[in-house]
């Protein structure tokens, strides 16, 4: 009996599915993308944490907010002395008021879909 | 304590100090980053393809099926077309439903003396889970492609919304992470604390059980606790896919270089180890033979060359001696 055939086609099967990542780009060169800051943000020059914490835990900053002002009704969130509205709408986004350039940015590049906007309401942006 | 998980749980251990020095505090990044990556991807694929080719070399001259059903008789007799299959259609749905649901280990047993008779039970729980392990690995695998592929395809993100549905917490917590965990201590505690099973467990099962506890807990740990900069790994993910290769400005985590090193290492092993079977279960001559051999007559290829004497030949030699001792002969 012979299975070499069969085998080689399985083999080639194989090397195309593990492979996927190399062919699917074709091995174009794609950058990070960059946030956009508006330049009210700009101006601002500080967020409520600083990026680098943003950047990774903004999620859970986010979380943490909504839980407190739905549960507990507290809307304050008291950080370095400063305090600061514990909203979305209000307070991220009167400067990252620009969710194309600034959110979905990342969220695409990655791959994540926030369910934010399925309640929150973000600014009409100006063109 | 046993030497075989105490020598793997160490060499896991081991390894990820390894890759946590020589990321972190060494600032080995592009080494860990980039050259052990496609270290592991070339020993990977070449050893896989080398073991094929190994199985594919070595003969299968007859029909070796095990078969757990009526196999194909008189037309009377209802045959088991799954269970002993006797035509290609009956071997790919034998094959399918063991590749994809895992049949035979379906149909684990456990055998015991009950009283004074001995006893056959069903037992479920190898069979549970192992599909809890390797579906949820499935599943972490292909998420995964979202660090690979730009743009994101379809298949990934609606993998990615069916394994969050739940919508626990931020970031949204992915079912399979938790079962790909989950799965992978229940074998483990299957190998540590069944006696018999314990009794024949190697070093070469415990590690890479514990290899894969690793990255999911190295994984885990990045996603929901110590966090890293995602939009940073796809870059340098990105990188390797497209050969555009280089660390992202500023560097990563000394965690996420212990994951990545851990999955480099998991997969140069595969093709060394008992991990093949992933290649090995299509051609599992028990499993992809047709039970045929009453219709078609297999014939070893290797046999030898026979020299016959035929009684023709034999008369042909001696038929005038037969003759004389008054032998009957066929032709005179």
């Amino acid at each position: 009996m012979n299975d070499k055939p069969k085998i080689i086609i399985g083999l080639i099967i194989f090397f195309a599915v593990f492979t996927f990542p190399f062919w699917y780009n074709h091995g174009a060169a794609s950058s990070a993308p960059e946030p956009l800051l508006s330049d009210k943000a700009k101006e601002a020059k500080h967020c409520v944490r600083d990026a680098d914490f943003m950047r990774k835990e903004h999620m859970q900053l986010l979380d943490g907010w909504r839980d407190r002002t739905v549960r507990d009704a507290l809307r304050v969130y008291e950080i370095d002395g400063k305090e600061y509205m514990a909203s979305l709408s209000n307070t991220c986004m009167e400067c990252h008021s620009n969710k194309a350039d600034f959110c979905d940015r990342c969220h695409e590049y990655t791959s994540v879909e926030p369910y934010c906007w399925d309640c929150h309401k973000y600014p009409k942006e100006k063109k | 304590m046993n030497v075989n998980y105490l020598y793997s749980l160490l060499a896991v251990v081991v390894l990820g100090l390894f890759a946590y020095v020589g990321a972190g505090a060494a600032g080995l990044q592009s080494v860990f980053g980039i050259f052990i990556p496609y270290l592991a991807v070339v020993i990977f694929i070449a050893g896989f393809v080398n073991r094929v080719m190994g199985w594919a070399k070595s003969p299968v001259p007859f029909r070796i099926p095990t078969t757990c059903g009526q196999q194909q008789s008189l037309d009377w007799f209802k045959q088991n077309k799954i269970d002993n299959p006797s035509t290609m259609f009956g071997v790919i749905a034998r094959m399918f439903l063991e590749i994809v649901l895992f049949r035979s280990l379906f149909k684990n047993t456990r055998t015991e003396i009950v009283g004074n008779r001995i006893s056959y039970k069903w037992v479920v729980w190898l069979w549970l889970f192992a599909i809890l392990f390797h579906y949820s690995f499935l599943a972490v695998v292909v998420r995964h492609l979202r660090f690979f592929l730009e743009p994101v395809p379809f298949f990934v993100s609606s993998l990615e919304q069916i394994d969050g549905i739940l919508q626990v917490g931020l970031p949204g917590v992915f079912l399979s992470g938790v079962t790909l965990l989950a799965g992978a201590l229940l074998l483990l505690l299957r190998r540590i604390l069944i006696p018999k099973v314990n009794y024949i467990s190697l070093a070469a099962d415990y590690f890479p059980l514990l290899l894969i506890i690793g990255i999911s807990l190295t994984g885990l740990m990045m996603r929901y606790f110590t966090k890293v900069d995602v939009v940073k790994i796809k870059e340098l993910t990105m990188g390797l896919a497209t050969f555009h290769v280089g660390i992202p400005e500023g560097g990563l985590g000394a965690l996420f270089y212990v994951h990545l090193f851990f999955v480099c290492i998991l997969v140069a092993y595969i093709p060394f180890s008992k991990l093949m079977h992933m290649g090995g279960v299509f051609l599992s001559p028990t499993r992809n033979l047709a039970n045929n051999s009453r219709m078609k007559r297999h014939i070893n290829p290797w046999n030898p060359e026979v020299k016959f004497h035929t009684y023709d030949e034999y008369e042909d030699d001696f038929r005038e001696k037969m003759i004389e001792a008054d032998l009957p002969v066929e032709k005179e």
